[in-house]
């Protein structure tokens, strides 16, 4: 029996009927209807919908940063009272901090270590978003790009198990956000964290995740959720690839017909 | 404007000044107010008696003491006051009254408190500067990108380290405007605070020479000393805007 459990991949996150509302008395807007959802260990989950349709609202509960009206979201077993270390998120507009340079962002969640331990890790991870030769750089010396994985490894440097991306390449140009793609999806093999990323680019959530959850207009309520078993590197122009997409495309229409 | 331009023209504007300020001395026949040549009689005089060093080190010090304690007080009250909303609605009726008062308004009050010594004009001068300081601090908090302040919480940094990692920083190309206007006061403020209070700087000059025989070429001298130092100082905390991690908050690439 043990050697189930070992085996049985367990579920690292769940959301329990989460509600959402904002505003009081007669001007209360209804944001998120009732989530439920499961998200295994090591998992990279896509929220897909239509952009203010409250998917960045439900990241930001799972975050902890905000309260839901009712429901609940569990973690490990516990449930969320806040934000936490172990979970970082990743803002859509870039969030680096413009006062430090490339090494004090990526070292800035690193104050309980020592000083040689956080050296080390900061070097890691400036390598392993290959931004070698700028770590004395200002935010404002850096592209959109590098910016963003300036963010990605400040995230990833206090070796958190989850990530959390609101539409994080959303302000980059496309064949940055192809790359960034690609360099993300490296890091999650290399590093083997769950992932939410949230977006509104159908074709981006076919090529990152294991699972597209597929969410409606306000309230957004989770109309779908597509399995995307394409093994890595994904091969954009193949059958299989087209047909998940145009599915979604479908579903996605659907959701806008009045 | 071109290179040549930059310079030239406004030093051609300089001496057409004083051009009109000499010919207007003399066509007046005025007998009491200085021409420009009788005033920089009057910076040489000052400078062989060692008054000129003397009195500029004196206003500078009140200057810096005053200043200082408000700087040192300001942006900690500034950042509480602006973090914790409480904390402003219960101050801000106070914070509104006392700062429309005039600084010089509070001069018999600091006579009272500290007699005629320095601590009177320097407490001018901490009360002139404080409440700039504070209101940009508490404005620059305000301003400061939620983002930013939910990283921080995200990497599990306790209110204090918050403030002074995130929101300080933040806040702080808002906070160095507020210290360029609190230096600007403050220097307004020595002076007119040294032609009540004490007995030496540039206020004092100003006050001294008109009692002691209408030397208005001194009286003179000492408003453009007063001026030059002005603007030094203006350029020296101007400066702070050049540091690269501060280059955000001032240029926009």
């Amino acid at each position: 029996m043990a050697g189930m459990v070992q085996t049985t991949v367990r579920s690292k996150l769940s959301l329990n009927g989460l509600n959402m509302t904002f505003g009081h008395g007669d001007e209360v807007v209804d944001v998120l209807e009732n989530i439920d959802l499961e998200v295994r260990e090591g998992e990279f989950i896509c929220l897909l919908g239509p952009s203010g349709c409250g998917k960045s609202t439900l990241l930001n509960i799972v975050g902890g940063f905000l309260k839901p009206s009712s429901g609940e979201v569990v973690i490990d077993g516990e449930p969320v009272r806040g934000p936490d270390p172990r979970r970082i998120f990743v803002f859509q507009e870039r969030g680096v901090f413009p006062w430090l340079t490339v090494e004090g962002n990526i070292g800035f969640g690193l104050f309980r270590l020592s000083r040689s331990e956080k050296v080390r890790r900061i070097a890691h991870y400036v390598e392993l978003v290959g931004l070698q030769g700028f770590e004395r750089a200002y935010p404002h010396e850096l592209s959109g790009g590098m910016k963003q994985r300036v963010e990605v490894a400040r995230a990833l440097a206090v070796n958190p198990d989850m990530l959390f991306l609101d539409e994080p390449f959303g302000a980059l140009d496309s064949i940055t956000r192809l790359e960034m793609r690609r360099e993300l999806l490296r890091i999650w093999r290399a590093e083997r964290k769950t992932i939410l990323f949230v977006t509104h680019d159908i074709e981006e959530s076919v090529q990152l995740a294991d699972r597209v959850v597929v969410m409606s207009t306000r309230p957004a309520r989770i109309q779908n959720i597509m399995e995307i078993n394409i093994p890595h590197p994904r091969d954009i122009s193949s059958r299989r690839y087209l047909d998940l997409r145009d599915s979604i495309f479908e579903q996605i229409g659907l959701a806008h017909k009045i | 404007m071109k290179r040549w331009e930059a310079y030239t023209l406004p030093l051609l504007a300089a001496i057409a000044l004083l051009l009109l300020w000499h010919w207007s001395v003399i066509w007046t026949h005025t007998s009491v107010f200085p021409k420009p040549a009788d005033v920089q009689r009057g910076v040489i005089e000052l400078f062989s008696k060692g008054l000129l060093w003397g009195y500029t080190r004196d206003s500078l010090y009140r200057v810096g003491v005053g200043y200082g304690a408000a700087v040192l007080l300001g942006i900690p009250l500034g950042l509480v006051l602006g973090w914790y909303p409480t904390a402003a609605q219960t101050t801000n009726p106070v914070i509104q009254i006392l700062r429309p008062i005039s600084p010089l308004a509070w001069i018999p009050v600091s006579v009272l408190w500290f007699g005629v010594t320095d601590a009177a004009a320097i407490f001018l001068i901490f009360l002139a500067s404080l409440f700039p300081i504070v209101l940009a601090t508490m404005d620059g908090v305000h301003g400061a990108p939620g983002m930013f302040v939910d990283a921080g919480r995200n990497f599990g940094l306790s209110t204090p380290a918050l403030l002074s990692r995130v929101v300080f920083p933040a806040a702080l190309p808002r906070i160095i405007i507020g210290l360029r206007i609190a230096l600007g006061v403050a220097w307004l403020v020595v002076v007119a605070a040294e032609m009540i209070a004490v007995d030496s700087g540039l206020g004092y000059l100003i006050i001294d020479s008109r009692n002691a025989g209408k030397r208005y070429h001194l009286v003179v001298a000492g408003m453009l000393l007063i001026g030059v130092i002005g603007l030094c100082l203006d350029t020296g905390i101007r400066q702070l805007e050049k540091f690269k991690f501060l280059r955000w908050g001032f240029y926009h690439e």
